[in-house]
């Protein structure tokens, strides 16, 4: 079974603070990590080559340090790791991101099985799945928890909506993206780690995947940024002081009179 | 199709430097540089107080804007019932489409959903397009994407927008990249710009750190999906009329991937995303079993029950509960925080509610930036006095 598993370097968003005074990200100390979801994505594709057989190439789009990324895949037990990157790949929104990656897995050939994280914590569109599927005319089965049965190219699955999960089958090749709860990542070994430390990067540009100049990067990219600003956070909070029933009764008046109960 | 540092302007200030979160700027001798790091998001040039940054693109205009015309919502539907966020998309598309001087249409895709139709008008839609077929029954990507493809080419709508639920988020994406065109995701916010109408998105980014406003200049139609319980409800009309229209899909493809069963949550009520109150527990609470406090609440406000990452890490309760980045985004009007200290990707899950009490014993918890309400002290004290209190209402 080959399976594919698209990746992304993202910055901690959890060491992320804006500054009060200018109102812009204090981006000191923060660290660039792989995405927190994608993990669970190798995970499930590792687990499924060790139980069935197979390959597991992972791809990632974004500039050369992204490279380290693909480092922590082949520690965990990837095979194939191949970074695309291009200065014309820059600013790209999710349709260019799903164009570019689309193009990269089909150099790569031959797959059954995509495998992407149900969202990037920098993003968090989660919309890049669904349009790499698109993209290949493949289907797509998002928010998967549980692969229950892969056998002869068709699949059980397991997805998680609003009010429950939803028992979904269909065949492959597919898409799918996973959610946390379908497994518990493994630290990489310390042979994973020398491995990791050793492997040339393979670099793919547009041209290496043969993407149209005009469907990639910003250039590609139908949406645009036009303000980012801080957040509002002060909500004018009110600390209730008392003894408890005292705060009880203070805070149900309260949210009587705002009508919230 | 570059970003230019105006090294005439640059006073050297370090503010970009400090915006870009990709390291992608260097400051030498007093001047700006962009590295090979720069993924043009534009965080600089907003940051910039001597307008010396620009990232400059290419206009083009793939489209005659005037072809494109009206605003439409996709009422989500389950088994015959309308999602909530249905009606408030049509409260937030009304609001547009009034603006714009243009109609604002429903678009309802099932089976034996026909009776829905004359809802979506008393909510505020001036017409719905039906389509009503077997192949719609179940709430398959694939086949209702191809639906609503060739629903969009057929009518050219100039926004489209969809809630941002497990299905949206799912679904529209594929139809966006079908049609070629932009899609923003789970948008707090929309609003049309005076100058060119083009319709302004935002909605927030690095786990809730930051909001970006987004727009689609050059592609038609403009697609955002919207985050359920943020916009405010359309009121119901019986007394409005509008149109109906029955749309036959030529040619509809069947679905690969089958929807065999669905598994309910049974634990209790779990569906977070929809609850108007949510009794919430954290790693305060020290042990699954003092999870019964969440739920004796829970259970009087007819709330559902949410969770902290710590505490479904730790197994006191499953993940559906969770609330935060890597579990669900909720907006009820009233959020119990009980035990939870706030880590920026839990309030980025459920800082947009509209009333926020928290319960902590560390005055310094960051739950109290966000929180209305704030009480300092012990919730194995404080919480059952409230349920008690909140129980005698109930009775008397």
């Amino acid at each position: 079974m080959n399976i594919i598993v698209c990746i992304k370097q993202v910055p901690d968003t959890t060491k992320v603070k804006i500054d009060p005074e200018t109102n812009t990200l204090v981006r000191e100390g923060v660290e660039s990590i792989i995405n927190p979801f994608d993990i669970y994505a190798l995970e499930e594709a590792i687990r499924l080559k060790e139980k069935i057989g197979g390959n597991v190439t992972v791809l990632t789009m974004g500039p050369p340090q992204a490279a380290e990324v693909l480092r922590e895949a082949i520690a965990m037990g990837a095979d194939d790791v191949y970074l695309l990157s291009d200065k014309a790949f820059a600013g790209a929104d999710t349709l260019a991101t799903s164009y570019t990656l689309s193009k990269g897995i089909e150099k790569v050939g031959q797959f059954d099985l995509i495998i992407c994280g149900k969202q990037t914590m920098d993003g968090d569109t989660a919309q890049v799945g669904p349009e790499i599927a698109q993209k290949l005319g493949i289907p797509v089965v998002t928010y998967v928890s549980k692969i229950e049965d892969i056998e002869n190219g068709q699949i059980k699955l397991k997805r998680m909506v609003e009010d429950g999960y939803e028992v979904i089958e269909t065949e492959t090749p597919l898409l799918m993206t996973v959610i946390k709860e379908i497994n518990e990542p493994r630290v990489p070994s310390l042979r994973g780690i020398m491995k990791a430390k050793k492997i040339e990067i393979p670099i793919w540009d547009a041209s290496d995947i043969g993407a149209e100049g005009e469907k990639i990067g910003l250039s590609g990219s139908p949406t645009q940024v036009v303000r980012i600003f801080a957040p509002e956070v002060s909500k004018e909070g009110e600390i209730l002081e008392g003894e408890p029933t005292e705060i009880a009764e203070k805070l149900i008046l309260k949210l009587k009179k705002g009508k919230v109960i | 199709m570059s970003i230019k540092i105006d090294l005439s302007k640059c006073t050297g200030c370090k503010l970009c430097v400090k915006a870009c979160i990709y390291s992608a700027i260097d400051v030498v001798e007093k001047k700006a540089y962009i590295n090979n790091n720069c993924t043009l998001c534009g965080a600089c040039v907003s940051a910039c107080k001597y307008e010396a940054i620009s990232i400059s693109k290419k206009k083009k205009t793939a489209f005659d804007e005037g072809d494109y015309e009206g605003v439409w919502v996709f009422a989500e539907q389950k088994q015959g019932k309308l999602a909530g966020v249905a009606s408030e998309l049509l409260g937030e598309g009304r609001r547009l489409a009034d603006e714009l001087g243009v109609k604002l249409s429903a678009i309802l895709l099932g089976e034996k959903i026909n009776g829905l139709g004359k809802e979506l008008i008393f909510y505020g839609a001036d017409k719905v397009y039906i389509v009503d077929s077997p192949i719609l029954k179940d709430r398959l990507d694939e086949t209702h994407a191809d639906v609503l493809v060739q629903l969009i080419r057929e009518h050219k709508p100039e926004i489209f927008l969809a809630g941002a639920t497990s299905f949206g988020r799912s679904l529209i994406p594929r139809v966006a990249a079908t049609l070629e065109t932009g899609l923003t995701a789970d948008c707090t916010g929309l609003a049309i710009d005076k100058e060119n109408k083009f319709l302004l998105q935002t909605r927030p980014a690095f786990g809730g750190n930051i909001m970006a406003t987004i727009i689609c200049p050059n592609k038609r139609p403009q697609m955002a999906t919207v985050r359920p319980k943020v916009m405010k409800r359309a009121q119901r009309d019986d007394t409005r009329s509008g149109e109906i229209i029955e749309e036959t899909i030529l040619n509809p493809i069947s679905s690969r991937v089958k929807l065999l069963g669905f598994i309910e949550e049974l634990s209790d009520k779990v569906n977070l995303e929809e609850a108007e109150i949510i009794v919430a527990g954290g790693r305060g609470l020290g042990k699954a079993d003092n999870f019964k406090l969440i739920h004796e609440m829970a259970s009087i406000l007819g709330a559902a029950v949410g969770a902290s990452r710590a505490a479904v890490d730790a197994e006191w309760i499953s993940y559906a509960h969770q609330v935060g980045q890597t579990g669900k985004t909720v907006c009820p009007k009233l959020y119990i925080a009980c035990g939870i200290s706030g880590a920026v990707q839990h309030l980025a899950g459920m800082q947009t509610s509209d009333y926020i009490v928290a319960i902590n014993k560390d005055p310094d918890a960051p739950i109290f930036d966000v929180a209305n309400y704030g009480i300092v002290g012990d919730l194995f004290e404080i919480i059952p006095v409230i349920t008690t209190k909140l129980k005698e209402i109930n009775g008397g």
